[in-house]
């Protein structure tokens, strides 16, 4: 290769190796506000902030989702299955929110560690499947085979 | 090898070579886009939980995959025409940007409008929406600063650099939603072990990605073809194109 040529190949190497390098530091260093929710185990451990606006994201614990009779409110149970944070909202939930599903939601929390929240957003997984095969594996799961995946 | 390198360099040769692939290519793709996208949205099942809402996958997931690549395909023109100050690589460059751009705004827009449905939210700050929320201001970035000298040659130089430090952005799109805790869900699509996405659905998946990658390249070559006759409006093989034209193009 031609030497001045040569050079400008190591030139360009070198803005995209450092200009990475710094990018990536960079991107490192603010790894912890890049999070977009705090898991419920770092909220035991009093890693978040009480009284100021945060988000909570984990899985809505099966049966603990209890709704008022006369108004919007509802509360109930995110977990990481390492520890729970009791929510109380009131507002319209998205369609799919439900019991055993991610969501996350945005709050402040209470003296008593329970999060008021604003906003709850559903969160879906990587999991795309026709109803059919859903139910086949809900079956096996059942019978004691175990879930296909 | 690099003999065809060398024709790469050739306005005339490149030209002529990318009209007689778009002569069959182009067709091809329109076609391959409306068998793809009948197949997605009539033809597959809907999905166990979020209905038909997630049909939006196969525009929404081709065009970020593009998307990214496209960044890719920028960056490497803007390497070589740094390197090898190869005029067509530039072309290619320039070319590349709008359509990344217009790419990635299909991404953003489709991710929104099933954003709204699923999480209940258009729109949230977390690290995948954001880092893609980048890439579309770096391709705009890149188009803007192109217009912004009147040297060609500094130009070129500029908007190189900026393509090549973007570039890693890309990783950081790829892996933010393993690296950080988001809302958008982690790769049904994956490299090693089985995909969690049901092959009925992949396929259409898989066939949409591939037209979009076709589409991609149809809309590089014609971008090309405008930059390049408009570089070369004063050289004589234009002036011969625009003379015998008129014959030609009533034949094709």
């Amino acid at each position: 290769m031609h030497p001045v040529r040569k050079q400008r190949l190591i030139i360009v190497l070198f803005v995209v190796l450092f200009s990475s390098a710094a990018i990536g530091l960079i991107v490192y260093g603010l790894s912890g506000n890049i999070n977009l929710f705090f898991p419920p185990v770092e909220i035991a451990a009093g890693k978040a902030p009480v009284g100021q606006s945060i988000r909570v994201g984990g899985m809505v614990v099966e049966g603990s989702i209890k709704r008022s009779t006369e108004s919007l409110k509802i509360s109930f149970e995110l977990t990481d299955y390492q520890a729970t944070v009791p929510v109380v909202y009131e507002g319209i939930l998205p369609d799919l929110f439900d019991e055993g599903q991610g969501a996350v939601a945005a709050g402040r929390l209470n003296e008593e560690g329970v999060l008021m929240a604003t906003e709850v957003l559903a969160k879906h997984d990587e999991n795309y499947m026709p109803p059919e095969v859903a139910e086949a594996l809900e079956a096996s799961a059942a019978m004691g085979k175990g879930p296909g995946q | 090898m690099w003999s065809f390198f060398h024709k790469l360099g050739s306005p005339p040769w490149l030209y002529k070579i990318s009209g007689s692939i778009l002569r069959w290519l182009l067709p091809i793709t329109l076609v391959a886009l409306a068998v793809g996208l009948t197949w997605g949205l009539l033809f597959t099942a809907p999905d166990f939980r979020q209905g038909n809402s997630y049909r939006i996958i196969y525009i929404h997931v081709p065009a970020a995959v593009v998307a990214l690549a496209g960044y890719y395909i920028m960056a490497i023109a803007g390497a070589v025409s740094l390197i090898w100050k190869m005029k067509m690589a530039d072309v290619a460059m320039k070319a590349c940007a709008p359509i990344g751009a217009a790419f990635t705004f299909v991404a953003l827009l489709t991710g929104a409008i099933w954003g709204k449905p699923t999480w209940g939210a258009w729109w949230v700050w977390d690290a995948r929406i954001t880092s893609m929320l980048v890439l579309l201001f770096l391709y705009l970035g890149v188009v803007a600063l192109y217009e912004a000298f009147d040297n060609k040659e500094a130009a070129s130089k500029a908007c190189a650099v900026l393509s090549l430090v973007g570039m890693v952005n890309i990783p950081i799109i790829y892996k933010s939603v393993d690296w950080w805790y988001s809302l958008h869900q982690p790769a049904s699509i994956k490299l090693t072990g089985g995909s969690t996405i049901d092959s009925s659905m992949l396929y259409p998946l898989f066939w949409m990605i591939a037209s979009f990658y076709a589409l991609f390249a149809c809309a590089m070559m014609l971008n090309m073809r405008v930059e390049i006759l408009q570089r070369e409006a004063r050289t004589g093989w234009v002036k011969r194109l625009a003379l015998g034209g008129a014959s030609r193009g009533a034949k094709s």
